[in-house]
């Protein structure tokens, strides 16, 4: 940063202005008008009801299922990127992030297009495993994976690009191997960024509706996971779709709460405190 | 400063000229059974109403009304069925008494050869099948309970859809084997063949529509009820499938 110019102690006022619209608007708004409908007294009703309970059972189920996944494919896909010199590179990325543009609905329509039982693959999962993925649990798995992964891979790639290489080669120099320089070396210098990316991940999964409902269908405790019931339900019982997203509200708040303090606090100090474990 | 109320004034302005688009057109919601005669329709009062455009939205029935009930800017409404009607006359929603324009029945759509080989409800509790059903929420979803309820036959669908064309698309995509719309709905759809339902056991459908008491084109509304219910609008729905009222 640079000395010779002290950074504004105030604030101007134009910023100000723009992003108390911003959270006015954008945050506070919505929020409050959830809250102010909700039917507190009923809640319990609501919340103890076979439909919902098996509905929030299938979405945590379904959204942390997705996370593992992001994690397990997308931390080797991020490193590719990251440190990769293959053909293609650019256009990998590019790729990576279609699922970030593309509308939900659309992934869900490309998805059955893929992984239907006529699909692409589908086909042959069907004929020679018998597996088929639309309208079962595993298939909600697979959308929210398609559609949050994207989180995970940009979020890590972004903290991989950014690490001092050196480190990584001083140990390859003492004679680690490559997996146990990406175990002890790269891992936890991107570890906050890592749990950052899941976050991020997981929220996306949680929330998922257009992909799920277009691939996986909507049947209770199978397929039906909250958004989608808060979406019928906003049709028939508008109460019980405030309740539900109340639910969803609390839910995703709390672990970003607990996920979301820890990881900000470790990443202010990621890039000057943390050291590699010695290897 | 002056940029902070630039910005702040061209905001208001976007979002209130968004708000206000279509503000010359008479806003019809209709049921998502309705999709193809209602644009039809649509198309040809235009063309016998010089100067009056109408702009049409489709959904379940059910979804509509609670739109119509939060506030959504519409001048009419086709429901799928009475009992949903009833729900926006109840909330005050209706700015007159709905009329029946159409009737509808029930159809088993299948892939195109019914290469599963149904002939009847009775075939679509086999296991293994895939159906679909429309949600216990939309109309389409009642009535499918109904009737099988009537053929006596348990069904456990693959997925409950949020519409009719909802659970239509995955037999014509060949994602699913068997589901249970509207005859007009395989009629218009082209992509996937009928297996009708016994009388006995099928359920018709009766479709109300009404002006809505927050119309902004009251006047137009009005037309458009009065010419969906016409010799020359009811040509038009008896093309695309629809039983008269």
């Amino acid at each position: 940063m640079s000395t010779s110019r002290r950074l504004p102690t105030r604030p101007p006022v134009a910023a100000l202005v723009l992003a108390g619209i911003a959270v006015v608007v954008f945050l506070v708004a919505p929020l409050l008008g959830l809250l102010e409908r909700a039917p507190w007294r009923a809640l319990p009703e609501f919340l103890t009801e076979p439909e919902v309970r098996s509905a929030l059972r299938l979405s945590l189920v379904c959204s942390l299922s997705a996370t593992a996944i992001s994690v397990v494919l997308g931390v080797p896909l991020a490193w590719l990127l990251a440190r990769g010199r293959f053909p293609g590179r650019a256009l990998l990325r590019a790729l990576v992030l279609v699922p970030l543009v593309l509308p939900p609905v659309v992934g869900g329509v490309a998805l059955l297009l893929a992984f239907g039982r006529r699909g692409l693959v589908g086909q042959w999962l069907d004929e020679w495993l018998g597996v088929r993925l639309p309208f079962t649990t595993p298939g909600v798995i697979l959308a929210e994976t398609f559609v949050a992964m994207p989180f995970l891979v940009i979020t890590v790639e972004a903290a991989i690009r950014s690490l001092d290489a050196r480190f990584e080669e001083a140990a390859a120099t003492l004679g680690a191997g490559r997996a146990t320089v990406f175990r002890r070396v790269t891992l936890p210098m991107i570890g906050p960024s890592l749990a950052a990316g899941a976050a991020l991940t997981w929220a996306r999964a949680l929330g998922e509706f257009g992909a799920t409902i277009t691939f996986a269908g909507n049947f209770e405790g199978r397929t039906q996971t909250m958004p989608l019931a808060v979406f019928l339900a906003l049709e028939t019982n508008p109460p019980a779709a405030i309740a539900l997203s109340l639910v969803l509200l609390t839910v995703s708040v709390a672990v970003l709460a607990v996920v979301g303090s820890r990881v900000l606090a470790g990443r202010r100090d990621s890039g000057r405190e943390t050291q590699p474990v010695p290897v | 400063m002056r940029q902070t109320v630039g910005a702040v004034v061209l905001l208001t302005t976007l979002v209130a000229a968004c708000a206000r688009s279509g503000d010359d057109s008479v806003r019809v919601l209709a049921a998502a059974s309705l999709t193809e005669a209602f644009e039809a329709l649509a198309e040809r009062f235009e063309a016998t109403h010089p100067g009056l455009d109408v702009d049409v939205g489709f959904g379940a029935s059910s979804e509509l009304a609670a739109q119509i009930e939060q506030g959504a800017p519409a001048d009419v409404f086709a429901s799928a069925d009475e009992v949903t009607m009833e729900r926006v006359v109840e909330r005050g929603g209706a700015g007159a008494r709905p009329v029946v324009f159409a009737r509808n029945r029930l159809a088993i759509a299948v892939e195109h050869g019914n290469p599963e080989g149904i002939t009847g409800l009775d075939d679509l509790d086999r296991p293994g099948l895939v159906v679909i059903l429309c949600a216990q929420q939309v109309p389409c979803g009642r009535f499918a309970d109904a009737a099988l309820r009537a053929a006596g036959v348990a069904v456990t669908p693959a997925s409950r859809a949020a519409n009719v064309k909802a659970a239509l698309s995955p037999v014509a995509l060949g994602e699913a084997d068997a589901a249970i719309v509207y005859v007009t709905d395989v009629e218009s759809s082209g992509a996937v063949d009928a297996v009708p339902i016994p009388e006995d056991v099928n359920v018709v459908g009766r479709y109300p529509i009404v002006s809505l008491a927050g119309a902004d084109h009251e006047d137009g509304a009005a037309a458009f009820v009065e010419f969906v219910r016409s010799e020359r609008g009811q040509r038009v729905l008896r093309e695309f499938g629809f039983l008269s009222p």
